[in-house]
């Protein structure tokens, strides 16, 4: 399944949030969307997933997704949202609930993207027992568990502390290479986004538009051992924010 | 272990020697502002308070007129064992209280759901709500008394009526604190309404409406006594009114440790559910 966004806008009341956003998410591809805070792009993650919808624009998807996915777009939160009362299995099964699978099935459901996840064992913890790089770990579980076409990332990394991503991102690598799933990330860490991306859409600041598509082809597997390209890759990206980022630190804030 | 502690002192020497001479430890200022749990200093405290009692109103230092030991309350407490009149007593005012405070909850979760959930029954209830919470129930008494008899109906409708306001603000106060995000990432995973309303948002809710319990147990113990003072043979709210009008001042403390002991009886099986309900929460 591939995505493409076209034209996409919105205004929050009087205050312009997005312009002319437009560019596609192909199968396989990490798209990583950058920019500086409140440049709408959390907001542009709701609308490419269907949460809210845009003021103006569209965003279509092209092709089946895979066969027995259960729901093509699928979201891993930088909260992580996982309920407090369920244990890790329950959170689980919570999405596969409502799509008429059998308890039998579920379960085998359940053990394998726990153990795709490296969680076999923890199944029947609670999250508060976890730290946050687990309880993320949980989230992306579930999100594998009902195998997504393409995965929306809102910030996946940002609420964890600096090892605990480092680890978390070797994971997402590892993971991207067995299974080549189709991604829109949301980060507003130029690391990850050179780290992870096919792919980086560059946002201005509010109102938020793209600067640049930067593309990198350095292939996903080999970047954590060729530092200097991609630091130099992450410098120019920078050098394109930079000012922006400036700019956006100074402005007031009118939308919460 | 022994090993290690050699070793630490090798390093403590070391950096004895590496130390500029005169420096001080730096002095401690954190500590404080801490509970520490005393186990037995509150049985103490409880026993010394019956004991200074007791030995007060056996040497005149309390007056017998102004209140009676508290072995002539538990005496009183025996009497009515003895007489079987005990039962009779607490088994209407637990009937009263658990019937008036279940049916009041049921119906007050139910509406605190609605309200809740629907903007169009909030709009509607919310200000109805805001109107007669601050209504003394006891004051309704007479009018219950004109629609559902002098019987154990209005009783039952004081109590019902007193539980059922903060029952339904604590309960859509729990839905409105939900965590919206989690509310998202069941739509985002296409939960079923009913299932984002069953497994996220009444869980969710749960604590809120726990403590709410709290609080409309404590109501109604409250209008119970005030209801069964204002027209009731028996109960424990006539017992204490019949020993104030006869000046028995053990009969009138007796009723009270009842209420006591079923107020902290309460309190514990709501701390019970709690802890068997909320064991999630740190």
């Amino acid at each position: 399944m591939e995505l493409s966004i076209e034209n996409v806008g919105h205004d929050y009341g009087d205050t312009q949030v997005l312009r002319d956003i437009s560019f596609t998410v192909k199968r396989g591809e990490i798209v990583c969307i950058i920019g500086p805070s409140g440049c709408g792009k959390s907001t542009l993650l709701r609308f490419i997933g269907g949460l809210e919808r845009p003021g103006m624009g569209q965003v279509l998807a092209a092709g089946e997704p895979p066969a027995g996915s259960l729901n093509p777009l699928t979201y891993i939160f930088q909260d992580f949202a996982l309920l407090p009362w369920r244990s890790v299995e329950g959170n689980i099964s919570l999405v596969l609930e409502d799509h008429g699978i059998g308890a039998k099935e579920r379960r085998a459901i359940i053990a394998d993207v726990l153990a795709r996840t490296k969680l076999s064992e923890f199944g029947k913890a609670l999250p508060r027992q976890l730290s946050g790089g687990m309880k993320q770990r949980v989230a992306i579980a579930r999100a594998l568990s009902v195998r997504p076409a393409v995965m929306l990332m809102d910030e996946p990394l940002s609420a964890l502390d600096s090892q605990t991503r480092e680890l978390l991102m070797d994971d997402l690598i590892e993971l991207w290479t067995r299974e080549r799933f189709s991604a829109c990330y949301v980060t507003h860490n130029l690391a990850e986004a050179v780290r992870l991306g096919h792919k980086i859409v560059v946002l201005s600041r509010r109102p938020g538009r793209i600067i640049e598509v930067v593309e990198i082809d350095i292939p996903l597997k080999e970047r954590a051992n060729r530092i200097v390209e991609l630091d130099h890759m992450q410098r120019q990206v920078w050098s394109i924010v930079r000012e922006e980022a400036r700019q956006a630190d100074r402005e007031l804030t009118h939308v919460a | 272990m022994s090993h290690d502690a050699v070793a630490e002192r090798a390093t403590d020497a070391a950096a004895a020697k590496t130390r500029t001479p005169n420096a001080k430890p730096v002095p401690f200022r954190g500590g404080g502002f801490r509970h520490r749990p005393h186990a037995a200093v509150s049985a103490l405290v409880f026993i010394a308070v019956i004991v200074f009692w007791e030995v007060g109103c056996r040497t005149g230092f309390i007056s017998s007129i102004a209140l009676a030991p508290p072995s002539q309350a538990f005496g009183a407490i025996m009497d009515l064992v003895h007489t079987g009149m005990l039962w009779k007593h607490l088994g209407l005012s637990l009937y009263r209280l658990i019937a008036g405070w279940t049916l009041g909850t049921l119906l007050g979760i139910g509406v605190g759901i609605l309200i809740g959930l629907f903007s169009l029954v909030r709009a509607g209830l919310m200000p109805l709500v805001s109107a007669l919470f601050p209504i003394p129930k006891i004051a309704l008494l007479p009018l219950f008394v004109v629609w559902f008899g002098i019987g154990e109906g209005s009783k039952v409708a004081t109590i019902l009526f007193g539980t059922f306001f903060p029952t339904v603000i604590a309960t859509y106060s729990g839905i409105d604190s939900v965590d919206r995000n989690l509310i998202r990432m069941g739509q985002s995973f296409e939960l079923s309404w009913l299932s984002i309303v069953r497994k996220i948002i009444i869980p969710g809710a749960l604590p809120s409406i726990l403590s709410g319990f709290r609080i409309s147990a404590a109501i109604a113990i409250v209008l119970l006594v005030a209801a069964e003072m204002i027209g009731a043979q028996y109960g424990i709210g006539a017992y204490i009114l019949t020993a104030g009008a006869e000046f028995a001042i053990d009969k009138l403390i007796a009723g009270v440790a009842l209420l006591s002991v079923i107020g902290l009886a309460i309190a514990w099986l709501i701390g019970r559910a709690e802890k068997h309900l909320l064991d999630w929460r740190t």
